[in-house]
C-alpha cells in the first residue's frame, strides 16, 4: 500500500485496485506472468520453457490450485528481441496485473525487463545464464540457471585435478559464447591454468579448422575448452576430430542436450562438460537428494510432450517452483512479502541442483550443482572423480 | 608451417566452396530478370530441411534428395506465380523487397512445418578425413567443390546450347523484344525461379553434412552467397564461384595468420576494394545504358 501512494498521479486509481486487491476473497486466481523467447533464435530455451510452465499450471489446477486458488498464468513471446521483453514485461505489470513474473529466456531479454520490473516491484524470477542478471544483487531479481561463471569454474576445476596448465580456448563471438570467455578468462588464474590460445568463431561459420590449427600448433596445449552454443560446438568438435587433435576437449554447459551428440554423431565421443544431473538422473548416487526429483520431472515432461528433456525445461520448473512455495510460506500474493520469502528459500531440491538464497546470492546455487560428464557411445557418463 | 597453410587454404576451400555454391543462385535469377531474389538462402534451407527430416524419417538418401530438389522447385514456382508474377509490372525494387518478405514467410514457414532444431545428413562418403601432406580435409568439401562445377557446366550449357536458355538470356537483355519474337516472358521467368530454387536445394543438400540446418540457416548462406556473387559480378556463374573461393580463403587465412576475431571485417574490406576499382565485380559486364 506504501509503495503505491508514491505513484503521484496514478495514486487514486492505484489506491482503488489495491482495496479491490486487498479485499480479494480466496477465490481469486494467482496470477502468474511470462515472457519467454519460444520462437526465435533462443527459441531452443523459449519453447520447452513455455511448455513446461504450461504443463504444470495446468496440473496444479487440476489438483485444486495453490491455497484453494487457481493459478492463472499469462505468457508473452518475445522471439528473442530484447525491446520486445520490455515491452511485453510492461504489459505484464500494467494491464495484466500479475503478481509475479517469470521469464527472460536469454540475458539480453531478461536484462532489458529489469530496469522496469525494479521500479514496479514485482518478484522476478530469471530463466537466463550470465552472472549480471544477479551480480550485483537487485532487490527483485533472481535466477535459477547456473552462471556461466560456474560452468568455467567446473571446467577448470577439473582441468586442474588432471594436471593440465595450459589450454586453448575457442568460443563463439556472440552472446553466450563471448560473456563465456569473458569469465572464463577472469577465473582461470585461480586454478593455476594458462590459456596459451585464445581463438574466436561466428556463430554461423561452416568450418573451423584454421583456429584450430593455431591452437593445435601453439606450443604446449594439453586441453581445448570451447564456449558456444547452438551447431558451432558441434562444427568444432567435429574438426577437432578431423584434424586429429590429441588432446581432451571440453564443452560447457550449452552443448548439454541430446542434440549436440546427434549433430556431431561420433566426433562427440570422449568430450566432457558440466551438465546438471536432469541430463543424467540414472547414474547419479542413490543418496543424491536430487535423483528423485530429476527422475520425475524428466519422466512427466518426456511423457507429456514425447521429447527429451533438457536443462532448460528444468529452469521454468524450478523457477515455477520456487515461485510457489514462496507464496505459500508468505500466506498471501503480496509482492515485498513473497520476495522476501523467493530470497528465504532454502534446501530447495530442484531440477538445477540445491538452491539456498540469501540477501546476496538471488541465485542460490553452488558448484555441486555441476556434473562433469563425458559423452561415451552416443550418450553422458558420469565422470569419476 | 607449411602444413598450416594448406590447413588454412582447405578450411578455406570448404568454406569457399558452399558460399560459392550460394552464390550461384543469385547468378540464374538475376540473368533471366535483374532481380536479386534474397530469397535465395531458403531455397538452399528448403534443400538441407527437406532432405535432413525425410531421412531422419527413414527415406532412403537418394530419395529423400530427390524429393527435396522437387519441393524446392515447387516453392520456387509457386513463390514467382503468387508473389512476384502479380507485381510484374512493379519496379526492380519493389520486386526484391518482395523477395525479402517472402524470405521471412519462408522461415516461418519452415518453423511451422518443420522446426526449430538442428538437422544433419550423414556425409555422402563418410567421415574418414583424407590426409594431404600433413593437412586434413573432409570428403564432403570435395563433393560441394565437385558439385559447384558440374553445375557451372551443367549452367554454361543450358544458357548457350539450349533453346529455353537462350530464350531466358534475351528475356533478360531486352523484354519487349523477347516478346516480339516469339519468347514466352511470363514462362521464362517461371523456370528462372525453378531453376534458382532447384540449384539452391542442391546447395542444401551437400552442405548440410558439413554445417548442418535449421529453420534459418539460409540467413548466413544467402548472405555469404551474395556477397560471393557480388565480388565475382552478379549474373556471371563464374564469377560466383571465384568470389565465394576468396572470401572463404581470406577468412581462413586471416583467422590463420592475423587474428580471428577479425576474419569477417578483413573478408569484407576486401570486398569493399575490389568493388572500388571494379564496381562490376571481378568477372562482371560493364554496365552500359542505352540513352
Amino acid at each position: 500500500m506504501q509503495k503505491l501512494f508514491k505513484w503521484g498521479a496514478t495514486a487514486v486509481v492505484a489506491a482503488g485496485f489495491c482495496a479491490v486487491a486487498g479485499t480479494a476473497n480466496a477465490a481469486d486466481p494467482i496470477k502468474i506472468g511470462a515472457f519467454l523467447s519460444a520462437t526465435g533464435p533462443a527459441s531452443f530455451l523459449g519453447e520447452p520453457e513455455k511448455k513446461t510452465l504450461e504443463m504444470y499450471v495446468h496440473k496444479l489446477n487440476k489438483d485444486g490450485g495453490v491455497q484453494g486458488r487457481k493459478i492463472e498464468l499469462v505468457v508473452y513471446d518475445d522471439g528473442g528481441a530484447g525491446d520486445k521483453a520490455s515491452t511485453f514485461a510492461k504489459r505484464l505489470i500494467e494491464s495484466d496485473k500479475v503478481d509475479l513474473i517469470i521469464g527472460g529466456s536469454t540475458t539480453a531479454t531478461t536484462m532489458a525487463a529489469v530496469p522496469l520490473i525494479e521500479r514496479a516491484g514485482v518478484p522476478f524470477i530469471s530463466l537466463a545464464g550470465a552472472v549480471v542478471i544477479v551480480e550485483p544483487v537487485k532487490k527483485w531479481v533472481f535466477k535459477t540457471p547456473h552462471t556461466d561463471r560456474m560452468a568455467a569454474e567446473k571446467v577448470f576445476a577439473d582441468m586442474q585435478k588432471r594436471g593440465i596448465t595450459k589450454i586453448g580456448m575457442i568460443s563463439e563471438d556472440a552472446g553466450f559464447g563471448k560473456s563465456g570467455r569473458d569469465q572464463s578468462l577472469l577465473v582461470v588464474k585461480n586454478y593455476g591454468i594458462e590459456i596459451v590460445a585464445d581463438e574466436v568463431y561466428s556463430p554461423k561459420d561452416p568450418d573451423v579448422t584454421a583456429q584450430l590449427t593455431k591452437i593445435k600448433n601453439a606450443p604446449g596445449v594439453q586441453a581445448v575448452f570451447n564456449f558456444g552454443f547452438g551447431q558451432g560446438p558441434a562444427i568444432v568438435t567435429k574438426n577437432f576430430k578431423q584434424l586429429g587433435i590429441a588432446v581432451p576437449l571440453y564443452q560447457s554447459h550449452g552443448v548439454a542436450s541430446k542434440d549436440f551428440i546427434k549433430l556431431a554423431g561420433p566426433a562427440a565421443e570422449g568430450v566432457r562438460l558440466p551438465a546438471a544431473g536432469l541430463v543424467v538422473p540414472g547414474q547419479l548416487a542413490a543418496t543424491d537428494p536430487q535423483k528423485p526429483v530429476v527422475t520425475a520431472f524428466k519422466k512427466e515432461y518426456e511423457e507429456a510432450f514425447k521429447s527429451d528433456v533438457s536443462t532448460f525445461a528444468g529452469h521454468a520448473y524450478d523457477g515455477l517452483q520456487i515461485a510457489l512455495a514462496a507464496i505459500l510460506r508468505a500466506g498471501s500474493t503480496d509482492k515485498a512479502k513473497v520476495r522476501d520469502e523467493i530470497e528465504k528459500t532454502s534446501g530447495y531440491v530442484g531440477t538445477g541442483g540445491l538452491v539456498s538464497m540469501s540477501p546476496t546470492d538471488h541465485m542460490g546455487l553452488s558448484l555441486s550443482a555441476f556434473h562433469m560428464v563425458e559423452i561415451k557411445n552416443g550418450d553422458w557418463m558420469l565422470m569419476k572423480d | 608451417m607449411s602444413a598450416a597453410l594448406l590447413q588454412y587454404l582447405f578450411s578455406g576451400l570448404t568454406s569457399g566452396a558452399i558460399y560459392a555454391l550460394a552464390g550461384l543462385g543469385f547468378a540464374i535469377i538475376y540473368n533471366a530478370s535483374h532481380v536479386i531474389n534474397f530469397a535465395q538462402g531458403e531455397f538452399i534451407m528448403i534443400g538441407g530441411m527437406a532432405s535432413a527430416t525425410m531421412v531422419a524419417a527413414g527415406v532412403p538418401m537418394p530419395l529423400a534428395i530427390v524429393l527435396a530438389l522437387l519441393i524446392a522447385m515447387a516453392v520456387g514456382v509457386i513463390l514467382e506465380k503468387f508473389a512476384i508474377e502479380p507485381a510484374r509490372n512493379a519496379d526492380v525494387v519493389t520486386i526484391i523487397i518482395i523477395t525479402i518478405g517472402a524470405s521471412i514467410f519462408l522461415r516461418g514457414a519452415a518453423q511451422i512445418i518443420w522446426d526449430k532444431e538442428f538437422h544433419s545428413l550423414p556425409a555422402f562418403s563418410g567421415e574418414n578425413p583424407i590426409a594431404v601432406l600433413g593437412a586434413t580435409l573432409m570428403p564432403q568439401s570435395l563433393w560441394v567443390v565437385g558439385v559447384a562445377g558440374v553445375v557451372i557446366v551443367a549452367l554454361w550449357w543450358f544458357f548457350n546450347r539450349t533453346m529455353f536458355g537462350k530464350a531466358m538470356l534475351a528475356t533478360s537483355h531486352n523484354r519487349l523484344a523477347a516478346q516480339l519474337v516469339g519468347v514466352g516472358v511470363k514462362k521464362v521467368l517461371l523456370a528462372s525461379f525453378a531453376l534458382s530454387a532447384l540449384l539452391g536445394a542442391v546447395g542444401g543438400v551437400v552442405v548440410t553434412p558439413i554445417t548442418f540446418t535449421n529453420y534459418e540457416a539460409g540467413i548466413m548462406l544467402g548472405l555469404k552467397g551474395f556477397s560471393a556473387a557480388v565480388l565475382g559480378g552478379l549474373g556471371n556463374g563464374t564469377g560466383a564461384i571465384v568470389g565465394g573461393l576468396i572470401v572463404g580463403i581470406v577468412e581462413a587465412l586471416a583467422s590463420g595468420y592475423l587474428s580471428s576475431a577479425y576474419k569477417d571485417a578483413i573478408a569484407f574490406i576486401i570486398i569493399l576494394f575490389v568493388l572500388f576499382f571494379m564496381p562490376n565485380g571481378l568477372f562482371g559486364k560493364r554496365g552500359t545504358d542505352r540513352v
